[in-house]
Order: C-alpha cells, then sequence, then structure tokens
C-alpha cells in the first residue's frame, strides 16, 4: 500500500446522533429493532386477515 | 409509447446524467474522486445506498414476483436492519478511523497482502459479473416490450452511466442517485395511485385484497422451519443477515457511499435511513404486483406476459394449439371473473354458507387457470427451450404499457431506467476504485501523483464499464433475474464476511491462517451449491461460519503466531 492512498485526517467519533427523541446511538438502534418488530407484527395480521 | 413518453424519458435519464457530470466537472484530487470529498449528508447517503441496492430488476421483477407467487420475498429483507446497525456500530468506526477509501485496504492494514488481495479479487469477481446482469436484465425486457434493440439499448444505457460515473467518480454517482431515488419513488407511488384508480367500481380496496389474499398473493410471513422454503421469516432473519451484513460491510459498492458522510454521524443517520425505510419500501413493490395481480382478474390478462414470444410461436408449428389455449384462457377469465364478483358480493351479504361455497367455485377457476398457464409454458418451452419458463419479469411492464396514461409510461420507463444506472453506477465506481486502490497501487511498485492515480481510477472505471458492457452483450437470460444476482451474492459472500468478522472479532488470527480458510471456505460453499438444494440464502450463513472456524481451526493447527510482513 502507497502512502500517497492513506487519508492523513483521521475522522473522530460521532456519539451525539442529533436526533429529536433519541439522545445515544444505542437508542437509535434500539428504536429501528422496535421499528422491525412492528413491521412483523403488522405484517403477520396482514397476513392472516387476508389468506 | 409516443413522443410524450420519449420526451420524459430521456429527458429525465440524460438530465440527470447531465447535471451529474457537470456537478462534478471540478473533480481533481483522488480523495474527493474516490471519497466524493467526504461532504455528504445523510439525506443524501440514504438515498445513494438504497439506489445501489436498488436495481431495475427491483421494478421489473418484484411485482412480478408477487403477482406470480405471492409477497413472501419480502422476507428476505429481515436481516438488513440488524446488518446496518452492525455496519453503522462497528464497521463504519473503524474504516473512519483508518481513513482508507476501500474495504479491502482495511484487510492489509488488519491482515496482510494476500488477504487483502483475496478479499478485492472475489469482490471483482462477483461484482463484475453482476454489473453485466445490473446492465444486461432491464435492457432485455425494456428492448423485447418496445421493440428496440437489445444490443442498442444495453450500448446506450452502458455509455450513459460511464460518462458521468467516469467524469465525476463517487461525488456525481451520489449527486446523480439522489435525483434518480426521487424519480423512482415518484414513479411508483404514481403507478399505485394509477392502478388503484383503474380498478373495476364498486370494488372496495379491502376487498381487493381478499381477493388477492385468497388466492395466495398476500401470504408475506412464513413462520415455518422448513430449510427448503426459499422464504421464511427465520431465512430472512439468518440468511438475510449474513447477506445484508456482506453486502452493507464490506462490498465496495456500497462501502464507497456511505465513506462519503461528512462524518460518522452522517454515514450512520444515512444507513439507519435504509434500515428504517427498505421493509416498508420492499413490501409496497411486493404489494403493488398482488394489485396487478388483483387488476388482472377484473381485465383479461394475456396467457403469456412475453408477448414478443408469443407472438413468435403463435405463427409457428404450435400456432393452432396455443391460439386454442388463448380462446380458452378468454372464456376462462369471464368465467373467473364472475365467480371473484359473486364471490365478493356473498361475503357482503354475510353468509357464510353461500361465501364459502362462492369462495370454492373461485379457487376451481384459479386452479384451472393455473392449470391453463402451465400447460402453455410447457409448449412454449418445448418448442423454444431458451425461452424462460416464467413470464413474471414481463408482467410489471406489460401493465405500465398498457394501462397507464402517455406521459406516466415514459415516468415509469424513467424509473427502471434510472434504477439501472444508478446501480451500475455505484458497482463501476466501486470496482474503479477497487482496481486502483487495493491492485493497481500495489503492483505498480514506483511512486506516481495524485492526478495520475485520479487518471487511472477514470481508466479502470471505464475499462469495468466496458467489460460489463462487454458481458450484457453476451448474457443469456436466466430464470428470474433479482435471485441470480442474490444466488450469485450469496455464494461468494458469506466467505468475504467471514474474512471481516475475524479481523474486527478474532484478534489473534493472522492474515496467513484466515487466507487458507477463507479459500478452502469457498471451495466448501460452491461444492455445496452444486449438490444440494437448500435456500441459497443460507450459503451466506455457511460460507461465514466456515470462514471463522476454519481461521479457528488453522490458527490453533499450525501456529501462526505472527503478521507476515
Amino acid at each position: 500500500m502507497k502512502e500517497t492512498l492513506l487519508d492523513n485526517n483521521p475522522v473522530e467519533e460521532s456519539t451525539d446522533p442529533s436526533v429529536p427523541g433519541l439522545s445515544s446511538w444505542r437508542s437509535v438502534y434500539i428504536f429501528i429493532i422496535v421499528l422491525f418488530v412492528l413491521y412483523v407484527a403488522l405484517m403477520t395480521a396482514f397476513t392472516v386477515v387476508f389468506s | 409509447m409516443n413522443g410524450v413518453d420519449f420526451v420524459v424519458l430521456v429527458g429525465t435519464i440524460v438530465g440527470i446524467a447531465i447535471y451529474g457530470t457537470w456537478r462534478t466537472r471540478d473533480t481533481k484530487n483522488l480523495s474527493a474522486y474516490l471519497k466524493g470529498d467526504r461532504k455528504t449528508g445523510w439525506g443524501t447517503i440514504g438515498l445513494s445506498v438504497m439506489a445501489t441496492q436498488a436495481s431495475a430488476i427491483t421494478f421489473l421483477s418484484t411485482p412480478g414476483q408477487a403477482f406470480d407467487s405471492g409477497m413472501a420475498f419480502v422476507q428476505n429483507y429481515f436481516g438488513l436492519p440488524f446488518a446496518l446497525i452492525i455496519v453503522a456500530a462497528v464497521f463504519l468506526p473503524l474504516y473512519r478511523k483508518m481513513n482508507v477509501y476501500t474495504a479491502y485496504e482495511f484487510l492489509g492494514l488488519r491482515f496482510d497482502n494476500k488477504t487483502r488481495l483475496l478479499g478485492a479479487g472475489l469482490f471483482l469477481l462477483q461484482r463484475g459479473l453482476a454489473a453485466g446482469i445490473t446492465i444486461y436484465a432491464p435492457a432485455i425486457i425494456v428492448s423485447t416490450v418496445l421493440g428496440w434493440s437489445l444490443d442498442l439499448t444495453i450500448l446506450l444505457s452502458g455509455i450513459i452511466v460511464i460518462v458521468y460515473t467516469v467524469s465525476g467518480g463517487t461525488k456525481a454517482v451520489n449527486i446523480t442517485q439522489k435525483y434518480q431515488m426521487a424519480v423512482i419513488l415518484a414513479g411508483m407511488v404514481t403507478a399505485f395511485a394509477v392502478l388503484l384508480a383503474r380498478m373495476p367500481t364498486g370494488v372496495s380496496f379491502t376487498e381487493m385484497l381478499h381477493v388477492a389474499g385468497s388466492m395466495g398473493k398476500l401470504g408475506a410471513i412464513d413462520f415455518s422451519l422448513d430449510f427448503d422454503t426459499r422464504y421464511t421469516v427465520w431465512s430472512g432473519i439468518f440468511g438475510g443477515l449474513f447477506l445484508s451484513l456482506s453486502y452493507f460491510g464490506t462490498d465496495q459498492s456500497q462501502v464507497q457511499r456511505y465513506l462519503a458522510g461528512d462524518s460518522v454521524r452522517e454515514s450512520r443517520l444515512g444507513l439507519m435511513f435504509n434500515a428504517a425505510l427498505k421493509i416498508p419500501m420492499q413490501f409496497f413493490i411486493l404489494l403493488l404486483g398482488a394489485l396487478v395481480f388483483v387488476f388482472y382478474q377484473f381485465e383479461q390478462p394475456p396467457l403469456y406476459f412475453n408477448e414478443t414470444a408469443w407472438r413468435t410461436q403463435t405463427t409457428g408449428e404450435n400456432g393452432e394449439a396455443l391460439l386454442a389455449l388463448e380462446e380458452q384462457h378468454a372464456n376462462l377469465h369471464q368465467e373467473k371473473r364472475a365467480e371473484i364478483l359473486n364471490w365478493l358480493e356473498t361475503k357482503r351479504t354475510n353468509n357464510p354458507t353461500a361465501e364459502a361455497q362462492a369462495r370454492a367455485s373461485m379457487l376451481d377457476t384459479h386452479e384451472r387457470n393455473i392449470e391453463l398457464r402451465n400447460r402453455t409454458r410447457d409448449i412454449l418451452v418445448t418448442a423454444d427451450p431458451n425461452l424462460p419458463m416464467e413470464d413474471s419479469d414481463y408482467v410489471f411492464i406489460t401493465f405500465v404499457l398498457n394501462y397507464l396514461p402517455h406521459g406516466i409510461i415514459g415516468l415509469l420507463l424513467a424509473v427502471i431506467f434510472a434504477a439501472a444506472l444508478s446501480s451500475t453506477a455505484a458497482e463501476l465506481n466501486a470496482l474503479g476504485s477497487t482496481t486502483v486502490v487495493d491492485l493497481y497501487s500495489y503492483f505498480r511498485r514506483e511512486e506516481i501523483t495524485d492526478a495520475q492515480y485520479v487518471l487511472a481510477s477514470k481508466g479502470f472505471t471505464l475499462l469495468w464499464g466496458m467489460i460489463a458492457i462487454g458481458f450484457a452483450l453476451f448474457a443469456n437470460l436466466v430464470e428470474n433475474l433479482i435471485e441470480a444476482i442474490n444466488i450469485l451474492g450469496s455464494i461468494f459472500y458469506g466467505v468475504v464476511l467471514g474474512i471481516f468478522l475475524v479481523a474486527f472479532f478474532l484478534k489473534r488470527i493472522h492474515g496467513t491462517a484466515v487466507f487458507f480458510a477463507a479459500i478452502t471456505a469457498q471451495v466448501l460453499v460452491i461444492a455445496m451449491f452444486f449438490t444440494l438444494s437448500i435456500s441459497y440464502l443460507w450459503y451466506n450463513f455457511i460460507g461465514c461460519a466456515a470462514c471463522v472456524l476454519f481461521s479457528l481451526v488453522i490458527q490453533s493447527g499450525f501456529g501462526f503466531n505472527k503478521k507476515p510482513a
């Protein structure tokens, strides 16, 4: 690997997602998982009702 | 398709390409060319990641899948939110911290050059083939239904994408993808609205869903533990997790999208945008296909949706038999339509006995219709073995061309081409970057300037574009296009992911152990693919697990205890 290809500006870790109502990245991830569970529940109900 | 459609189609596609080229005309240094200057916000990253994954076949094949076999395909995406969380939490910060241009550069820093070359080589092999299919897939369908020259369609779409990808690099890809995705979303919502407006009066939306559901088109969820069933919740979560983790975490066509972020926050939010919206988006596209199925219960559908092939066959030696089947099909359709309306009427009267009888009669005509279609396909495929058994890829575009108003037809064709260009651009961008960063810079021993690297990147992007066009020109149509790409990915992705998981989580394992483990695991997966008949999603898990396990065994057994120079 040639040095010319290595970027010299290290990027700092982000700690605050700055998302209203979600104060940490952990809460963002939990929100996504809850959303997924909700999708599966809705699609299960959809399958049961219309099959 | 008329002049208005043509203006909308060409204006949209060429307009976006010209805008992307113009906006990025001053891209001169390597960081800007490969990482888009790291100024991209989360919205653009989110749309860019989504556009890279959503190729034209997503909009051609997916509605057809729901039309043909129901909505179970949505489960294929169940592992995606979990994979994106892992990528955002683990992969992304390390890539950013090490300031790599490609995911495989990270392997070189963590292990050694041979492991880096192996990872890059597997990516180039898999993605190089997929890029050809990405161009070919929409071209074969669009050229067939519109009567355009296949070769010319491939060449024109290939040249447009090459021009702006070579010219502006990652930044041009990200900018154009944002507008292409906007066109895609607008087009799909418009198609949905027009579809609902064209349904027969007196049939409510709920009744449409009951019609589709009673004929097995709305089964989105399957909790069964059957390994032979292609799409279940479990194969979706576990197999899909490994497929998505490998795709988003290690495939340069995606890694390059989110490495362009202004900060870790922007990149992460772009990924979370997809984690939240991808499943409902796929559900919506499948639902569109299920509603096209309902539409064709009230409007006479073609007996075989590839109408060009149908016309050819009906003028051949089987013409008489096929035309007789077509007449039977028309009569059966009228009978089925009447049975459906009768069933809906009995449902409204709340008479369970009459409803059950009406439903049984309706399903009987449905079964007879399936049997008739199968008989027709057998005749067609026997006469022309090159003809694909399934015509599901032609369902949605046939509906668009025959039933949508002019102008909207042009918009929907623009959706298909925008999707084709956006995913192809990301692939060529990644193939060019990986070739120059992981191969060219390694094998070319003397130092060269930043500008020379940009020139080399452009040259390799152009080369991969030409290879993809060449592959597309000589490819043959596979049974289902979207599955073909997923199967190809599943064979290679698992092993690549295994290498990366070892890199991230098993710090005591060194390059030589993981290198030989990866080769052994890849041979195992290819052998299993040709000998077993399990769902292809499981190969992601098997390849990954085998690579990790073999790495542990080889490391313990041979005791490679120091990092090679």
